[in-house]
């Protein structure tokens, strides 16, 4: 029964991450760099007295720092990981073997991708006991824990989608790395520049508006949009909820951006899961 | 159990193969000969549904390699002329992932794996990592690779490509058992006498068309006009030379006298040459010896490949 659901691909692909020594070495930077944050934040917090409070509050501000710091490394690492995952082979001169097998491009695609968010799932669960010393001063509460890591997966996902498209629909690695890389930079920088530039422009046009200022009741879909697909603004919403309110409250539109995030998202992930499916046996009319 | 129809491939104005056909029965090994780019990989491209044709379909075991890849990869085993391995895999796992690949469960790849590392003589290099192992063996290995889900047609590009005189001679045998074993092979190669003596028919391709095909025997009749006939005389060299010369099937004669030899093309039949013999010596001509030039099937390629340039 269990054979029925196996990917040959997926068992491989762990097989041979886990057999590989940058794979120890990248989950020991990434823990690396977490622990250096928490001790430093810790001692500063703590005048490097040992002495001092630590409040709840500094917890939680901790906890915000932590959480970005992986976001960070989330969106640094995933490109990493998938942007490879098809010109690797092809570069090794392994793939023309695998697609004369049996499998489909679907379940090519889907190892591929699954593989590499299960190595980054083992990253995050690897950083978890960080995020006890959290629990362990208060003031932060598990189901915000719990969003922030269903925010990661999500991101992770479509970024791995994204990487996998690239890797796929170009020969070699480094380019499908560039790219991927670009379109993390658009997806965490651009969007952001264009959010600041709306919101500035919204707050001029609401200011030189004389008589009507009063009244005036700003409407912006595309600043609202940019914060919306925009990993930082998601962010910082979920941890401060009160950020959401000002954030509508300044582009006019109510819904939370939780939404437009979740269905970019998904969107993104079909769609370049379904060109990276389309694109695989490219040199086939059909692609059985 | 091989069927190619009318299979084109063009990439813009280039056309890498030219309206080929081509039918092989089951059982058969097929030797494909051609020089670099002459369309050999493209085919085995096209069959091993890598690639799509531009006009045509081929048909394997009655599957369309356009229609049905899927029911095609289920049908053959592919070695590419070019390949690599993964790293990190042992050999066993490497034949145990193709194995899943296939749909086969794991109970039968836990019988087969050790029975292909015997047919190719790896079975002592069953846990060593792939990169490890020669060239040869990885060869080999790949070739048990392309058995895992046992194919009833073998497509083999190059397969003794870049092997030593040893390794060379290990994959000719394995080929030979497989043959045994009835499975359909074709196999292109650049070292035409190991063709030769394995294959029973050979196709050559030259500019993306197959401008020959049959067994062996059959295309070196094609050259059959031109053999080369060596005739030793003892003394009487001019005379013999102007016999010769009368016959309009006899051309480049070339005289050897210190050898008291005379070489020439005849372009006649078996019992042509019979008669031309029996007419030489009843005309007096003392020939004490007439000998046929042999020619391999690099020869037969080479005549081949030029005439077809010439056209």
């Amino acid at each position: 029964m269990m054979e029925r659901f196996s990917n040959p691909v997926l068992s491989k692909e762990l097989k041979l991450r886990f057999r590989a020594f940058k794979s120890f070495s990248g989950l020991m930077f990434y823990l690396a760099v977490l622990c250096i944050f928490v001790a430093g934040f810790l001692l500063i917090y703590t005048r490097f007295s040992g002495t001092a409070f630590f409040r709840p509050s500094d917890s939680f501000t901790m906890f915000v720092a932590l959480s970005v710091i992986q976001m960070g490394l989330v969106m640094f690492i995933t490109p990493g990981l998938t942007a490879g995952s098809i010109s690797t082979e092809r570069e090794k001169q392994t793939l023309n073997i695998l697609l004369t097998t049996t499998q489909s491009s679907t379940q090519i695609i889907g190892g591929k991708l699954l593989s590499s968010v299960a190595f980054l799932i083992l990253m995050l669960i690897a950083g978890l006991p960080l995020y006890s010393l959290v629990f362990l001063f208060g003031g932060v509460s598990p189901s915000q824990l719990i969003t922030i890591f269903l925010f990661y997966l999500v991101t992770l996902i479509a970024i791995g989608s994204i990487g996998i498209m690239f890797s796929t629909i170009t020969k070699k690695t480094i380019v499908s790395m560039i790219a991927t890389y670009g379109a993390m930079i658009f997806l965490g920088g651009i969007t952001a520049f264009f959010f600041f530039i709306g919101i500035s422009m919204e707050q001029m046009a609401i200011h030189s508006a004389t008589g009507l200022a009063q009244n005036a009741t700003p409407f912006s879909p595309i600043t609202y949009f940019c914060a919306g697909i925009n990993p930082g603004a998601l962010i910082i919403t979920i941890l401060y909820p009160e950020m959401a309110s000002s954030l509508e409250s300044a582009v006019g539109i109510s819904m939370p951006i939780w939404i437009v995030y979740l269905i970019f998202y998904t969107l993104l992930t079909v769609f370049c899961l379904f060109v990276a499916i389309r694109k695989l046996r490219a040199n086939m009319k059909t692609n059985r | 159990m091989v069927d190619i129809q009318g299979l084109t491939k063009k990439y813009g104005s280039f056309t890498a193969l030219d309206h080929l056909e081509l039918t092989l029965n089951e059982g058969v090994v097929f030797g494909f000969v051609g020089a670099n780019g002459a369309g050999k990989s493209t085919t085995f491209s096209i069959l091993a549904t890598l690639l799509s044709p531009t006009s045509g379909d081929a048909y394997i075991n009655g599957k369309s390699v356009v229609r049905e890849p899927k029911e095609v990869r289920k049908q053959i085993g592919y070695m590419p002329d070019f390949f690599g391995v993964y790293d990190q895999l042992k050999a066993d796992e490497y034949l145990d992932f193709y194995g899943a690949s296939y749909g086969l469960s794991a109970a039968e790849r836990k019988v087969l794996i050790p029975q292909l590392l015997e047919l190719v003589n790896l079975t002592h290099k069953r846990y060593e990592y792939v990169d490890l192992l020669s060239r040869g063996m990885k060869q080999r290995l790949c070739l048990a690779r392309s058995l895992i889900h046992d194919p009833k047609v073998l497509i083999l590009d190059e397969p003794a490509s870049g092997l030593d005189p040893r390794a060379r001679v290990e994959m000719r045998d394995i080929l030979k058992h497989l043959k045994s074993m009835g499975k359909t092979i074709l196999i292109s190669s650049h070292i035409l006498p190991e063709l030769a003596e394995m294959c029973d028919e050979i196709g050559v391709i030259d500019n993306g068309k197959l401008i020959a095909h049959g067994n062996v025997a059959t295309i070196q009749e094609q050259l059959q006009g031109d053999k080369r006939i060596i005739v030793k005389v003892m003394n009487e060299m001019e005379k013999a030379r102007a016999f010769f010369e009368e016959n309009p099937m006899i051309s480049s004669i070339e005289a050897i006298p210190e050898n008291n030899e005379l070489a020439f093309n005849y372009r006649g039949t078996t019992q042509e040459q019979v008669n031309l013999l029996r007419e030489a010596l009843l005309s007096g001509i003392p020939i004490y010896s007439l000998t046929e030039e042999e020619k391999d099937l690099e020869d037969v390629f080479m005549a081949i490949t030029k005439g077809a340039d010439a056209e």
